[in-house]
């Protein structure tokens, strides 16, 4: 057991301090050239460092461990002029600093309406009413005593790059696309509930409602709720998060993030959608002739590269390239994501690589030989359906500049001489 | 005593199913008995929700506007209210019911908010009589401007989706590509990347 009011271990460990800022400092001379073979060696080599001298943190000193300092910058932002009010509102994942398909718990964009709500697990309860035989009530006890499944989804705001319908806006991926994140949920079939309650014949939609102050609610057609919805209660297999709706969420796989209902504690089985607040006022998208479509659910295949991007420009030069980024649809899984380093006039099929899962993200890559030539990039996915990523000019023909949602349009980047990278469109 | 296969969960009592319950639908079903006027909800407005949507639903700052914008859908910039969009006057009656005023909601009765939803039609030119009472009964008769102006899905119909072939690999476009729009230009993402305290 280390002690750490030992005041000698104290003024090492404030030396140490000190050297790694300092260290730091020389660090990034010395990155900038990594690889150059010089006279006097690399004294990150040739001298001894702290790490290998002093000891380590104990196992004591972090039951549940965070990052290391040096991702610091690797966290969720806001963009405080969006909304009037930080409790009704988003932050953005940072896609440009993650890899894989898995999104940590703790960089999982945040969608509130009324806050987090903070609810013990022993209050809450989950009752189901309606068209029922018999309405019931569910302790998480009970919950957690049905059959289990575990699945990958994305779960994406409709939102997600709304602030973009109208041109570049917002520069960089977090921003632009970052209202989006894929972990492992655990949870009981929703269909499971529902035979415990035994749905009758003409209970053909399903109300979902939550328990915080905005008390969200949804209409879903029962067919859905009977395919693939999930009643989850864990995310990357611990508790969901407080801000994800702990301690138990919707999940509809595919389908837009705001009908993932969080802190869910009621299931209404009816005959006819009940036409809420966030299916009509809200989540229906206006287009250009005035007319607005509802029931618009399904998030459609799209794509984004992730690096570079404006907050990961490239800073390495000329040579050897890794593009990489995202892509995921609705519908199913990703069949193909193609990349363009010219804006367009020519693509190249990248190379997916993990798990290819259905409603999940996927991720991509393309390894290129960069002349230090602009680049105009974009990348354009094609689903199990045969649906094709859209331009963002495509869209705006079929429903003008108001829609707010579902604006799944291909990203472009353009890089400069230097690595810098910039939200652009193109012509 | 459960019907399901897990006998799991327990029976939802009548009182309990009440309490959380409270959804209201297009046609009127889930309206609570009650009844409120114009001239009532005024005052009611005043205190509870003005402070953030203004004297008259137009909103204060960022907070959303609740009255106005009457065929403004079709423009540049629209301006979508209760009596320019919502389809239904069950969900206003719903919605502040249920969430509203934010940050203390369920704090009104349901007389209150039968009030309330009588003077939002009346900042919207739905009625023009202060005397005019909402009420269970002849809520279902009233109809908002813009209900039949939402439509189903249907995005699969869209020529980007309809065509359904091969996308272009080669040659998609003629000449050199030009950039058409920057978010730099617009310089509204905010600063501090890679700043903890920001």
């Amino acid at each position: 057991m280390v002690d750490i009011t030992d005041p000698k271990r104290t003024k090492q460990a404030a030396s140490r301090r000190d050297f790694l800022k300092a260290g730091l400092l020389g660090g990034a001379a010395v990155a900038a050239s990594a690889g150059v073979a010089r006279a006097a060696g690399d004294p990150l080599i040739t001298e001894i460092q702290d790490w290998n001298r002093y000891l380590g943190e104990g196992v004591d000193v972090a039951p549940y461990g965070k990052p290391s300092e040096f991702e610091a910058n690797v966290v969720r932002r806001n963009v405080p002029w969006l909304t009037a009010d930080p409790v009704s509102s988003i932050n953005f994942t940072p896609l440009h600093e993650l890899d894989g398909i898995i999104t940590p718990n703790g960089l999982c964009f945040e969608r509130h309406h009324g806050g987090t709500a903070i609810i013990n697990p022993a209050d809450h309860r989950l009752m189901i009413n309606g068209l029922v035989d018999t309405p019931l009530v569910f302790t998480m006890e009970d919950l957690k005593r049905f059959p289990r499944e575990n699945r990958v989804y994305f779960l994406e705001c409709a939102a997600n790059g709304g602030m973009e319908w109208r041109g570049s806006q917002l520069n960089g991926c977090q921003f632009t696309h970052g209202m989006i994140h894929c972990v492992v949920y655990t949870g009981v079939p929703l269909r499971y509930l529902l035979e415990e309650a035994g749905v009758k014949t003409n209970g053909k939609w399903l109300l979902a409602e939550g328990a915080d102050a905005s008390a969200m609610t949804r209409s879903i057609p029962m067919e859905k709720a009977l395919d693939d919805c999930l009643v989850a209660f864990k995310m990357n297999g611990e508790a969901l998060r407080p801000e994800q709706g702990y301690p138990l969420r919707l999940c509809v796989p595919g389908w837009e993030g705001n009908m993932w209902v969080k802190w869910l504690r009621r299931l209404e089985v009816g005959d006819e959608p009940w036409a809420q607040r966030e299916e009509t006022s809200k989540y229906t998208d206006l287009l250009a002739n005035g007319k607005a479509r509802r029931h618009t659910w399904v998030m459609d295949v799209k794509s984004v590269i992730t690096s570079p991007s404006p907050q990961a420009p490239v800073t390495h030069g000329k040579g050897p390239l890794v593009i990489t980024g995202l892509a995921w649809s609705g519908n199913g899984t990703i069949k193909r994501v193609d990349v363009t380093l010219d804006g367009g006039r020519t693509w190249q099929t990248a190379r997916l690589d993990g798990p290819s899962l259905p409603k999940a993200l996927h991720r991509f890559y393309l390894d290129i030989n960069w002349d230090g030539s602009e680049l105009l990039l974009q990348s354009r996915a094609i689903d199990d359906q045969g649906l094709v990523q859209p331009t963002k000019n495509e869209l705006r023909a079929a429903r003008g500049e108001n829609s707010i949602y579902h604006n799944n349009g291909i990203q472009t980047w353009h890089v400069n001489n230097d690595g810098v990278v910039e939200n652009v469109e193109v012509s | 005593k459960s019907q399901g296969a897990f006998g799991l969960g327990r029976k939802a009592m009548p009182d309990e199913i009440a309490a959380w319950d409270i959804d209201v639908r297009p046609d009127g079903t889930g309206l609570p008995e009650g009844r409120g006027t114009v001239a009532e909800g005024e005052p009611i407005f005043v205190e509870n929700c003005a402070v953030c949507h203004g004297d008259f639903g137009e909103g204060a700052g960022r907070w959303p506007v609740l009255a106005g914008g009457q065929d403004t859908l079709r423009n540049d910039r629209p301006e979508k209210t209760i009596g320019s969009y919502w389809p239904y006057l069950s969900t206003v009656f719903d919605y502040v019911r249920r969430a509203m005023p934010f940050g203390n909601a369920r704090s009104l009765s349901d007389d209150d908010v039968y009030a309330l939803t009588a003077y939002l039609m009346y900042l919207n030119d739905i009625v023009d009589d202060e005397e005019f009472e909402l009420s269970k009964d002849n809520f279902a008769s009233v109809h908002l401007p813009n209900e039949a102006n939402f439509i189903p899905d249907d995005r699969a119909s869209e020529p980007h989706y309809a065509k359904g072939i091969e996308p272009c690999m080669s040659e998609c476009k003629p000449g050199p590509v030009k950039i058409t729009a920057r978010a730099q230009v617009i310089d509204v993402t905010p600063e501090g990347e890679g700043d903890e305290n920001s």
